[in-house]
């Protein structure tokens, strides 16, 4: 269990010190995607089922989606680094 | 479950709260201001989640045919349930300003944005800019203006 | 100077946490109230579901102000970023279109379910107003020129937040505090139980979903998307 619960803060841990050092600015939203789900899965083992899901679809889904959403209004979304701004592929 | 458990995970939450917080003050970038803010707030729910456990505790949910059986607290519980939904809504009001930041100033560079805006206040005040970062030219202490010849006046 | 002074707050702070953790006893934490409630709230409120039942019921004061936030944040944020048409309206790719017109239905099961069950299983009115949230968002994404009325969003945001306090003073009508339970507390573990919890949760599902989808609709419009 204790295997368990070190790989998962190690992996949330790891994902929070790649969202600060990243470039791309869309990997860095899905890397605090994964810092929150890495935290809801942390609420499960600590029996908290509720907070849980409220961080689940709260941190990973609806925030991930607000910042995805800012990042095309700012036009900072990019695929690669160094990729054309505009035509993409849908 | 041991007690280094608990260790392992209070070491998350602290780490992911400073984390956060380094974020915050030492980068220049308005995006990953926020970016860090939303770190920080998951490392200070987890921290108040880990304040109510208890060992061999099962989740404050009654289910129905079993008899009650020792639970975690739910009060933290509900207080963190409160604060992931404002942190949410705090994150999305933190974004509409930044995206208007950049269609004003054209940047999102913090630096480049802060001095845009005090030269925008000191000419809306009629206040000449200071630009200068240098010490002002005279002795000390500085003459009196009254009868100078051009005065201090710029 | 400005990277010595911040590690130094920092190197603060994490000595801060550290001492308020070790003062902490994990697994052993004193519930001074939490036992008073874990006795009393099956008879008192009659929510299976005892986190609801503090949610709800013993601090719904609490909730009230989280839903003041919510709207603060949501308008503001509306506010300041005005509403732009949106210049791309060209529909989505066929997967993006076909895969929002099956999840659409899913999600809105799945979104009232979790809210109408809140006092019954983990859930309540925040989650199932972020999926509510998201599956009026949706569309959005496939045909961006369908842009969702705000007008009657904003009419059942309005009418929800009403209706949570409305049910909070019927309660003062009735002589108790404002946002106690009230109505039958039935049997515990069924749907029709536990007084108004169930309704305070909708009115808070709704209220929280037709913001959400508000504040997206808004976030999404693209105004310079290639500058």
């Amino acid at each position: 269990m204790i295997w368990f619960a070190a790989t998962l803060v190690a992996l949330t841990l790891g994902a929070a010190l790649a969202v600060m050092l990243l470039r791309n600015l869309l990997a860095a939203v899905a890397a605090a995607s994964v810092v929150s789900l890495g935290v809801a899965v942390m609420f499960v083992v600590l029996q908290a089922p509720d907070v849980a899901m409220t961080e689940a679809v709260v941190g990973a889904g609806l925030s991930g989606l607000i910042l995805a959403l800012a990042l095309r209004r700012l036009g900072l979304a990019r695929l690669e680094i160094g990729d054309a701004q505009g035509e993409r592929d849908a | 479950m041991s007690a280094s458990i608990g260790l392992v995970f209070f070491v998350g939450a602290i780490g992911l709260s400073l984390i956060g917080i380094a974020g915050m003050l030492l980068s220049n970038h308005l995006f990953r201001m926020v970016l860090a803010l939303a770190i920080a707030e998951a490392g200070a729910n987890l921290l108040l989640i880990l304040a109510g456990y208890r060992w061999d505790a099962v989740a404050p949910i009654l289910v129905d045919g079993q008899p009650a059986q020792a639970m975690v607290d739910p009060v933290p519980q509900a207080m963190v349930l409160t604060a992931i939904v404002i942190g949410v809504g705090v994150q999305a009001l933190a974004l509409s300003l930044v995206i208007r930041v950049r269609q004003r100033y054209g940047t999102l560079d913090m630096r480049v944005a802060r001095q845009c805006m005090q030269d925008e206040l000191d000419e809306a005040a009629g206040v000449t800019p200071g630009r200068s970062q240098e010490r002002p030219a005279g002795g000390r202490p500085l003459p009196t203006p009254i009868a100078e010849a051009g005065g201090r006046h710029d | 100077m400005r990277n010595l002074a911040t590690l130094l707050f920092l190197g603060g702070l994490g000595f801060l946490l550290l001492v308020i953790t070790g003062g902490l006893v994990f697994g052993d934490p004193p519930m001074l109230i939490g036992r008073g409630i874990q006795q009393a709230a099956p008879d008192q409120v009659g929510a299976a579901n005892i986190v609801t039942a503090v949610v709800l019921g013993y601090r719904g004061l609490d909730t009230l102000g989280e839903l003041s936030i919510l709207f603060a944040a949501a308008t503001a944020g509306g506010l300041v970023l005005g509403s732009t048409r949106s210049r791309n309206t060209r529909p989505a790719g066929f997967i993006l279109r076909t895969g929002v017109d099956l999840l659409f239905p899913l999600l809105l099961v799945a979104g009232l379910y979790v809210v109408i069950h809140g006092h019954l299983t983990p859930g309540g009115g925040f989650q199932g107003g972020v999926i509510l949230a998201a599956a009026f968002f949706l569309p959005l994404l496939a045909r961006p020129q369908d842009v969702p009325d705000h007008t009657w969003l904003s009419v059942i945001e309005g009418l929800a937040g009403t209706a949570f306090i409305g049910i909070g003073l019927a309660a003062l009508y009735q002589g108790e505090a404002f946002l106690t339970p009230m109505l039958d507390k039935g049997v515990l573990g069924e749907l029709v139980s536990s007084g108004t919890l169930p309704l305070l949760y909708l009115a808070v599902g709704l209220k929280v979903g037709a913001e959400l989808a508000s504040l997206l609709v808004r976030l999404s419009g693209d105004d310079e998307v290639t500058s």
